[in-house]
């Protein structure tokens, strides 16, 4: 809420300078978002009065005026204005002036006809942005009168932003009782009499809504001349706390909304037919608001209506058809109470965020409505005549709110804030707060006054008392606390694990948005039913990923298109994987594109490959889990090359894959090098079994290489397991340290050089009982692949 | 000069102009080996008399250990010869770059939050976690934020047709935490958190390390000594820092926690009491226990601390922007 510090210290005038008021209120938890002067310094600005306009002779858009500016001569002005008239109430500089930081005004010849000073437009004072004629004022204002001694320039605007339990604080009354509060001084609540009723008009009240508006106050005020303009002082009021003007009356309603906090409407009574009613709309009612925007009413806003129907969506905006214009000559005043639940949710329904919808949402004192009635009445009639009928009011007793009396227990303050306050500072906090306040029994009693709705439980008030106590005073402790020691986290572990060892291999951590492109979704899993989001912030961040390769290849996409020729990158977060069956699972996944190293001045540039993304999968999982509950198997991934596939399989789970991409995907992408990926699901990457010590051998080992040439097609896992098979348990390791295709091997056929090392724990082994084992491990290779000994 | 006199000259001689180790080794053969000339010497010790026999073997011993010595120091001055040469093939540029593979790095926002984690785990702050994808009840109705509450607006929440809804904190982790376990509770949750909104201040995903204690006896003063003492120890300086009132439905008093920065106070997190429904919500008594909770922006933390000047950078991921954490 944006407001003037002057019309602030018209209310409560503490002894400190804007900048100790401000951070008071952001203190007090009125957070100050901003502040700025209020307009540009002036001088020489009196109030003039047109008396007599003719055309300049020698120029088609200029007029030569005489105008009274309070002295015994009329000043000859020469004015471009197309709004200037004889009758004109506006702002003259007079020579000598100063507007806005320009150099002092000088009489000037104009076509030949000196003007001896200048009509202004608001731009030109700085007092707004339109720039349509010169400045039209109230004909209340005196001519003569110097224009600051009016309005006062040197003021600040200050913008205060409010959390949503404070909207008490949405009125200059509200602020004023704070910063009273804080400054231990009183403040001045404007004076409110009743007004002299001189008419019997008056319009009936039915609130067949009852609960949503337990309390409707109304008053028609007849023959009264909304043409006239709204006095300076009450226009920049507005201004100053950021609301146009628009017409005498609405400008006085929202000064008045402004003043006190009660939003109020004013109808042109002439164009209302019988009594008011407040109630939710029948099938098919419609209505045009102020706006001019029109809307079909939904069975759950609350209505102000009348014998032919809508006139106002109910705290949030009049009708068009039913509003005060300058023609009006009868008015209806609206001052009403209505439930915050029955606004709130309206202006979001609608898109339509009112200042009335923002405080009816927040809540209003249920007792201002008769206070702010008389307000408004009393302005009306200062400003624009007219008499007033008496005051109706509908009141449905059980919905108006009741502040429930709160009971404070005295123990409970230092048990909550960790500070003793001494008994008088809360009873004396209570009652500058207006809150009735009694003590008894270590207790106190209080029941909050109707503009603190937000005080129904023990610890708002024990709030209200740190607030004014100032958080800055309570001293500091350290946390004592019950020391209980835990179970690491075994996941987070791993998590923390897999990311030190990718970085070490060399690949870049990336974040990336959880909602992707659905397009490259689709791309990486076809038949994908994606959660999809209803408001996204934009089509390509609309669906949740199924896979964190999507924001892999787009963060490598990213930079490839920045010049980057290496690239690799891993991600670690939740995925998303079906819809109404749900399942967010924390994967990791990375990928790989360019050379093995960067470019080095001792070694070659070589491409990496399918094996080196599978060094970095085993590093991972043999660091993690047992090798023995692994399994690599040929993977039908859709994504993956089908040729450089793998499936990851543990303890008979399928828990992720790596291989090439697809080339099919890399050419969409326009991808020129292959990539390399994996993707594997943490919740099982953290099961490794205790580490169980195994004796070392004291007695030697024997090695022996063989090199057996076979069959190309034969892989090498079965190679290895049918030597594993004839070598007996004396065998302790099983290299492969070659494989040879080319010169000297028979073409489809490969060499394989593979160590044999033997070793037993209860003796050393003879030449004679290796020679047997090796005899036995070329038989069974022989018999089941054909292989020969090279 | 007689014959010993001569051959060990002509020894020294052949020993001081010796190449190699090689050489030297066959000269102290030639003269000391068992058949070697002063050796030999020592054997014709016979055809002399008794008397003149000890003189003469002392000359001759006198000159094989003359040879000894001169052989020794030859031998050390052509073994540190030796040696420098080695050294000297040896000498490298040592100014070229290593050889291998290198060390990539991880994302700043992961180092803040690891950060922010290690320093909590201290002081028995468990790590927890919770679904990204959340029901109305864990993100607001559980938290005291029940429907059409005006802190909903504050939200700007995502929502799937169904009406689940992407997180819009970490807060919703305490609730599932608190209704599975029983008090006390010392934990953080740090995570991705989502609201519907971007801009150059915004982006619609971001980072927030939630934290609680629920325990007895928890006041206002800890939770105020606590985050003093992490800000200044995560920030490595002394902060002018303050507590200012504010307003969150799930805790009361609540406040903001502001720092003094080069331009003025930056608002850096919210913290506060939890509120008694909250704790009821979850089957807590609140007049047995009170609770401590905060949420931290992990973004503004990181902005601040590496000096980053534009919250969407983090998620561009330009290899040129993470290298520098590395």
């Amino acid at each position: 809420m944006k407001f003037s510090e002057n019309w602030l210290r018209e209310l409560v005038n503490p002894p400190v300078d804007s900048e100790k008021l401000m951070h008071q209120l952001t203190m007090a938890g009125l957070e100050v978002d901003g502040n700025e002067p209020a307009c540009a310094a002036f001088d020489g600005l009196v109030v003039a009065e047109v008396k007599s306009v003719e055309k300049h002779p020698d120029a088609d858009k200029l007029h030569i005026c005489q105008v009274d500016c309070g002295e015994k001569d009329l000043l000859t002005i020469v004015c471009g204005a197309s709004n200037v008239r004889e009758g004109l109430r506006t702002v003259l500089a007079k020579v000598g002036a100063t507007l806005a930081g320009k150099p002092k005004l000088e009489a000037v010849a104009l076509k030949g006809v000196t003007s001896y000073g200048m009509l202004c437009s608001v731009a030109e004072i700085g007092l707004g942005e339109a720039n349509e004629g010169i400045i039209e004022l109230s004909n209340t204002e005196i001519t003569g009168k110097p224009l600051n001694e009016i309005i006062n320039t040197d003021d600040n605007v200050i913008d205060v932003s409010l959390t949503p339990n404070r909207g008490d604080c949405l009125s200059l009354l509200g602020v004023a009782r704070e910063v009273a509060v804080f400054n231990n001084i009183e403040f001045t609540e404007p004076k409110i009499e009743p007004v002299k009723v001189s008419s019997k008009a008056e319009r009936k009240i039915k609130l067949t809504a009852k609960a949503e508006c337990p309390h409707y106050v109304g008053r028609v005020i007849e023959n009264i001349d909304a043409n006239v303009n709204t006095p300076l002082w009450l226009s920049e009021k507005l201004r100053r706390s950021g609301i146009r003007s628009i017409n005498v009356i609405v400008d006085i309603t929202n000064f008045v909304m402004l003043e006190l906090g009660q939003p109020m409407h004013a109808f042109d009574n002439d164009l209302l037919k019988g009594d008011i009613d407040v109630r939710f709309p029948g099938k098919n009612e419609q209505i045009k608001l102020l706006d001019e925007s029109e809307h079909q009413l939904k069975s759950n806003t609350l209505l102000i209506s009348d014998e032919s129907g809508p006139l106002a969506m109910a705290g949030v905006m009049g009708g068009f058809e039913s509003a005060v214009t300058t023609e009006s000559k009868n008015i209806f005043l609206e001052s009403a109470f209505f439930a915050p639940e029955a606004i709130i949710g309206q202006s979001r329904q609608y898109g339509l965020h009112t200042e009335s919808s923002h405080r009816f949402e927040r809540g209003v004192d249920s007792q201002l409505q008769q206070k702010a009635i008389e307000r408004a009445s009393e302005l009306i009639f200062q400003l624009c005549g007219g008499q007033a009928g008496p005051v109706v009011e509908m009141t449905s007793q059980e919905g108006i709110p009741e502040n429930p009396q709160v009971i404070l227990r005295k123990n409970q303050i230092n048990r909550v804030l960790g500070v003793e306050l001494e008994e008088q500072f809360v009873t004396e906090t209570f009652s500058k707060l207006e809150m009735q306040c009694k003590f008894k029994d270590n207790q106190w009693f209080i029941v909050a006054p109707s503009h603190r709705f937000d005080i129904n439980i023990e610890v708002d008030l024990i709030e209200e008392l740190a607030r004014i106590y100032s958080y800055d005073a309570i001293q500091v402790a350290s946390p004592a606390n019950h020391l209980k020691m835990k179970s690491p986290n075994s996941a987070h572990l791993a998590v923390k694990q897999i990311r030190e060892i990718l970085i070490n291999r060399d690949y870049q951590e990336v974040i990336t948005y959880s909602f992707v492109e659905p397009e490259f979704n689709k791309l990486l899993n076809s038949n994908n039913n994606a959660l999809v989001l209803a408001n996204p912030i934009a089509p390509e961040l609309s669906e949740m990923r199924s896979s964190l390769i999507v924001g892999l290849l787009n963060s490598l996409q990213y930079n490839i298109k920045r010049q980057q020729e290496r690239i690799r990158l891993f991600e670690t977060g939740l995925v998303f994987k079906g819809n109404e069956d749900l399942k967010q699972d924390y994967h990791v996944a990375a990928v790989m594109y360019g050379n093995i190293y960067e470019k080095q001045w001792d070694m070659a540039n070589v491409s990496s490959g399918f094996y080196d993304l599978k060094k970095d999968v085993e590093v991972i999982l043999f660091s993690l889990i047992d090798k023995a509950s692994i399994e690599f198997k040929q993977s039908d991934s859709e994504i993956l090359h089908p040729g450089q596939a793998v499936d990851v399989i543990i303890d008979g789970n399928e828990i992720g894959c790596f291989g090439q991409l697809h080339p099919k995907i890399a050419a969409k992408l326009d991808l020129k090098n292959d990539v390399y990926l994996f993707d594997l699901e943490v919740k099982y990457l953290s099961k490794k079994d205790v580490i169980k010590f195994k004796p070392i051998s004291r007695f030697p080992s024997v090695k022996r290489d063989i090199a057996v040439v076979l069959d190309e097609n034969i892989p090498l896992a079965d190679v290895l397991s049918c030597v594993r098979n004839d070598a007996t348990e004396a065998l302790s390791n099983l290299e492969l340290f070659d494989v040879y295709q080319g010169e000297g091997i028979e073409k489809e056929k490969k060499s394989l050089a593979l160590g044999l090392t033997f070793q037993v724990t209860s003796s050393t082994l003879t030449d004679e009982e290796v020679e047997t084992i090796m005899g036995n491990v070329l038989d069974g290779l022989h018999n089941k692949f054909g292989a020969t000994l090279r | 000069m007689n014959e010993i006199e001569k051959l060990q000259a002509q020894a020294l001689a052949e020993v001081e102009s010796s190449p190699d180790l090689n050489q030297l080794d066959q000269i102290r053969i030639n003269y000391l080996g068992k058949k070697g000339l002063l050796t030999q010497q020592l054997k014709q010790l016979g055809k002399l008399s008794a008397e003149e026999r000890p003189k003469a073997g002392q000359v001759i011993n006198l000159a094989k250990v003359a040879v000894q010595e001169a052989i020794e120091l030859r031998k050390n001055a052509l073994e540190e010869e030796r040696l420098n040469e080695q050294i000297n093939q040896g000498r490298l540029d040592i100014t070229l770059p290593g050889r291998g593979g290198k060390r990539a790095g991880l994302h700043p926002i992961t180092l803040t939050l690891q950060r922010i984690e290690s320093l909590f785990q201290q002081i028995g702050f468990e790590v927890v976690e919770g679904p990204e994808v959340e029901d109305d009840y864990h993100n607001f109705e559980a938290l005291n934020i029940p429907d059409h509450h005006p802190a909903r607006a504050m939200h700007d929440t995502f929502y799937f047709p169904d009406g689940r809804l992407l997180r819009t904190h970490t807060s919703s982790v305490q609730i599932r935490i608190m209704q599975n376990d029983k008090p006390p509770f010392r934990f953080i949750a740090p995570g991705r958190v989502y609201r519907c909104d971007s801009d150059m201040t915004h982006t619609p995903m971001f980072h927030q390390v939630e934290g609680l204690i629920i325990d007895e006896n928890v006041t206002f003063a800890e939770l105020k000594g606590l985050l003093i003492e992490f800000l200044e120890i995560f920030f490595e300086k002394e902060l002018e820092v303050r507590f200012r009132p504010s307003y969150f439905p799930f805790t009361e008093p609540s406040a903001e926690v502001d720092i003094m920065g080069e331009r003025g106070w930056l608002e850096i997190l919210g913290c506060g009491m939890v509120h008694p429904n909250v704790l009821n919500n979850v089957g807590i008594d609140p007049d047995k226990y009170t609770g401590l909770a905060f949420g931290i922006g992990v973004e503004r933390m990181a902005m601040l601390y590496y000096g980053v000047d534009d919250l969407r950078s983090f998620f561009d991921n330009d290899l040129r922007f993470l290298k520098q954490f590395h």
